[in-house]
């Protein structure tokens, strides 16, 4: 599948924006879903309309059945077991687990978790939290002015208290790759834990979470062409066996009397109440949908898209934000707010971000409040560039 | 050959199982559960050095779990406990397996589970009892 065929399997991309074309550089807030998901959720909502794994009949059976695929095809998508496989809202919901289920078994006072100073809000604010009443210190490691993750900082910050190291795959502002198995070495030689925010990775990166050898992966459908509300929480089995759960109530127990429950085995422990049976199927579709891709050319397209992204925001005088690598590019337009390139921008039929896309520490490191933001899909071509081109043009005319 | 869920075997076991009830002097026994339904089975065995000398179960359950640990008990009279162990695996494999795949010839009455093979929500239910007995062995 090329890139117009790829552009083909995107119905939302017919639609008009403003009267224009549409050039959807909005990927890592949200993918748009091609139509095999779209079709592959009705389908679900037809006919895999029962409650999965609580009947017995023929929609509950289908439900049941198509929502093991879906977990089969997200574990061969992580190199993983199906049954290390949990399955959540989303990334912050996957991350909010781990800090509350494993969290507050690990961790105590005295002990502490490392953050990374490029995390986004959800793998921040959870370790804040968490750090806070559990009377442990939560410590930021510090990135260069690449966007790069300080590796001999992250050395000096690591010991023996501390129990978790928290890092984004891909930063969602710089687009820059972490080290992960470096960090996950680091943090193993001095017994802590790693747990990667995979959000912004999974759209463009190969993953491979025992070549990572992080302990936890996080990531949501709706940045991987799924429905939103959909997400994954990974962890190796023995972690997800010593780990007690998180919500509690029906799906996820073995027995209950009316004092005591006793909880059923990961994955389903960590699955309290009815799931989002059609938008994880439509996950499962979307991972066969990227599976049936020809990743190689893929990632040739996105890596010319992504240069001529940069290129086109630096003829028009804008500032990127650290050295990105994959997926996103994020700027400043000489002292044009934000927000205002962006509505130029969807005037001219451009989808962009604008904001501190829920990581502001980060843009404090590059000494503004906010960035406006372009990124890509599989389905991002040089003619979005182009039309960002003009709409960036157009922001200087208007603002000088 | 039928490939009816209830079978004439089927149900004829779980109307009169064979091996239900208590077991005076167990030298192993488990208790497992079905999370799905809250059905449960206790398995006892007395174990004469490798070989099982009697076996019983007991607990609460559809009939599919039912007939299915009485097969599986008047098998593992006289069997050893590498027999019984390869016979579960083979079993749980089996059930697992497509509903055109063809039917084993190793499996003896159990293979009127095939039906099985196309309900998926109910595999758990025919496998309940092996499991069982996999844990009291383990103990």
């Amino acid at each position: 599948m090329d890139l117009t065929a790829r552009r083909r399997a995107f119905p939302a991309l017919d639609q008009r924006a403003h009267g224009q074309r549409l050039a959807y550089l909005d990927a890592a807030a949200t993918s748009l879903q091609p139509r095999a998901v779209i079709d592959a959720v009705v389908d679900a909502a037809l006919h895999a309309a029962g409650n999965p794994g609580r009947g017995v009949h023929l929609l509950a059976e289908a439900a049941s059945v198509a929502l093991d695929d879906a977990r089969h095809e997200v574990a061969r998508f992580l190199g993983a077991d199906a049954d290390e496989v949990v399955f959540t809202s989303g990334t912050t919901a996957s991350i909010n687990l781990v800090a509350d289920a494993w969290g507050r078994a690990n961790l105590g006072p005295g002990d502490a978790v490392i953050a990374t100073e490029l995390e986004h809000h959800s793998n921040l604010v959870p370790w804040q939290r968490l750090c806070a009443e559990r009377g442990a210190e939560l410590r930021i490691a510090p990135v260069d002015e690449e966007g790069r993750i300080d590796l001999a900082a992250l050395d000096a910050l690591l010991d023996a208290k501390v129990k978790l190291v928290a890092v984004a795959h891909v930063s969602n502002v710089l687009g820059t790759i972490a080290p992960v198995a470096a960090i996950a070495a680091r943090a193993h030689a001095v017994g802590a834990r790693v747990l990667v925010d995979g959000a912004q990775a999974v759209a463009h990166l190969a993953i491979d979470v025992a070549g990572l050898g992080c302990d936890f992966y996080a990531f949501s459908g709706h940045k991987l062409y799924a429905p939103p509300g959909t997400g994954v929480l990974w962890a190796r089995r023995a972690i997800l066996d010593a780990m007690p759960p998180w919500q509690v109530g029906g799906g996820m127990v073995a027995r209950v009397d009316r004092a005591h429950a006793r909880y059923r085995e990961p994955p389903h422990r960590f699955e309290a109440g009815t799931p989002n049976t059609t938008g994880l199927i439509g996950l499962g579709a979307a991972i066969r949908f990227v599976r049936s891709l020809d990743r190689a050319a893929v990632a040739a397209d996105e890596a010319r898209v992504h240069a001529a992204i940069a290129r086109a925001v630096q003829a028009a005088g804008g500032t990127i934000l650290g050295r990105p690598e994959v997926g996103v590019v994020s700027f400043a337009l000489g002292r044009v707010h934000p927000h205002d390139v962006a509505t130029i921008a969807d005037q001219a039929g451009v989808a962009l971000r604008s904001g501190h896309h829920c990581a502001e520490p980060i843009h404090h490191r590059y000494g503004v409040d906010a960035s406006t933001r372009a990124s890509i899909g599989c389905y991002s071509d040089d003619d979005d560039v182009a039309q960002l081109a003009r709409a960036l043009a157009r922001v200087r005319e208007v603002f000088g | 050959m039928s490939d009816d869920l209830y079978q004439a075997l089927i149900v004829l076991h779980d109307r009169a199982p064979r091996h239900h009830g208590p077991l005076v002097d167990a030298t192993h026994v488990a208790t497992i559960d079905n999370p799905l339904c809250g059905d449960e089975i206790t398995v006892r065995l007395i174990l004469d050095g490798e070989r099982v000398q009697a076996i019983a179960f007991e607990g609460h359950g559809c009939a599919l779990s039912r007939a299915a640990a009485s097969m599986m008990s008047a098998r593992a009279v006289g069997a050893t406990t590498a027999e019984l162990t390869a016979l579960a695996a083979r079993f749980t494999q089996f059930v697992r397996e497509p509903a055109d795949a063809p039917v084993p010839d190793d499996l003896g009455d159990l293979v009127a589970f095939r039906g099985v093979r196309k309900a998926r929500s109910r595999r758990t239910c025919a496998t309940l009892p092996f499991r069982a007995l996999l844990a009291a062995l383990a103990r």
